[in-house]
């Protein structure tokens, strides 16, 4: 693998930080699609430069890896990346089972473990009292289910989420620090028609 | 008596229209209105069937299928109306088509009191989310309701709803 310019560091309290991560998993992504859902993940893609093959949302919590699993089956060449948190997760699980059901190899779904809901005043998640995603994910039936902590792991994850070997669940834990908000467009329209035209070109437009 | 027209067709009917507006995904959770529909779809391998555990998996799964350049439609009862409301804000912000193809519990006869809340409900609360509802209440009435439906999807880059009506479909009487 060819060197690598991000630097996948871990904060104070030996926890994975973040945009390191999420930066990591994106650097040299060759096309691959990246859906982010609501809060931070949306700001860490953003962090790790903002294009037209990024979708952060800004809300539909719940519904990032179902958004992923469409894109993932209307686009089979493709890979696509869903990057979101632990609350958002919790609060769609049962997509995980779809997914397995569908078997997408072009899909990954990354969850940001900090344990807490950032957004909202740091109130703690159920994955702060034990709730194991990537079991879950394991149980759904989903073949490549990880828990992710270093720096190591998280070199494994970004090779095979880069060599297309999906359905990838990767529950990672990080750092619960809050970092500065850099926020994408906020008009939402412009960033489905954004992706959309990188994906099909003008034609995108005339469907 | 059965009638003699092509009236009890029309599941296959929308199969057809499916067909001619080229959709290539059906999210659904199962109803019995929609069982013929649904075993049409699944015997085509140019549509990608899948089923969901909650209705709102649809709204979700069918904009990332837009962003991929492929149509959809999502099939469900009126009581899985109430499962997608928060999530009807992604197709209305992103300005992006969602079709919906409802069949109605707790509407005309209905036997079971916990159908009849969101079976009342259905239309005002899509209504109040933005959504472009017809109504289907005669056999005749569903293919034109729903070809008109995708239309507004595809033609208007929003949430578009025919709720066929349980006077077509019958009520269940659970032998009562």
């Amino acid at each position: 693998m060819a060197q690598m310019n991000t630097k996948i560091e871990t904060g104070a309290t030996g926890k994975l930080l973040r945009r390191t991560v999420v930066a990591a998993l994106l650097e040299d992504r060759a096309g691959m699609l990246c859906i982010a859902g609501l809060g931070a993940p949306a700001w860490d893609i953003t962090a790790a430069g903002d294009c037209p093959e990024n979708l952060p949302l800004w809300g539909g919590m719940g519904g990032a890896a179902m958004m992923g699993l469409g894109l993932a089956l209307a686009q089979p060449e493709r890979k696509v990346l869903v990057i979101t948190g632990d609350g958002e997760m919790l609060m769609g699980i049962g997509s995980l089972a779809t997914i397995a059901v569908q078997h997408p190899k072009n899909l990954s779904i990354v969850v940001l473990d900090n344990e807490h809901y950032g957004e909202t005043g740091m109130q703690e998640t159920h994955t702060h009292h034990g709730v194991d995603l990537a079991a879950m994910a394991k149980g759904a039936g989903i073949g490549d289910c990880r828990l992710v902590k270093t720096p190591a792991e998280v070199l494994a994850l970004r090779s095979a989420i880069h060599a297309g070997a999906g359905p990838i669940f990767a529950q990672v834990k990080i750092d619960e620090q809050t970092l500065p908000l850099v926020l994408p467009p906020r008009e939402a329209s412009i960033l489905q028609a954004r992706m959309r035209e990188a994906i099909m070109g003008k034609a995108a437009h005339l469907q | 008596m059965q009638p003699e027209n092509s009236a009890e067709d029309w599941p296959d009917q929308i199969y057809g229209l499916l067909k001619d507006h080229g959709i290539r995904q059906v999210a659904l959770v199962p109803d019995a209105g929609h069982s013929r529909l649904i075993k049409r779809c699944l015997a085509d391998n140019d549509i990608k069937v899948v089923t969901l555990t909650t209705e709102e998996e649809g709204i979700g799964m069918l904009f990332g299928a837009w962003l991929g350049g492929e149509k959809g439609v999502l099939l469900m009862q009126s009581s899985g109306v109430g499962n997608c409301i928060n999530m009807l804000s992604v197709a209305i912000a992103h300005r992006t088509p969602l079709p919906m193809i409802v069949t109605m519990r707790g509407d005309y006869g209905e036997f079971n009191p916990f159908q009849v809340p969101m079976g009342n409900a259905t239309q005002t609360v899509l209504e109040a989310m933005g959504t472009l509802v017809k109504r289907a209440d005669t056999p005749e009435d569903i293919a034109p309701t729903v070809n008109a439906t995708l239309r507004m999807a595809y033609n208007s880059y929003r949430p578009t709803a025919t709720l066929i009506g349980q006077r077509v479909i019958g009520a269940k009487t659970f032998g009562k």
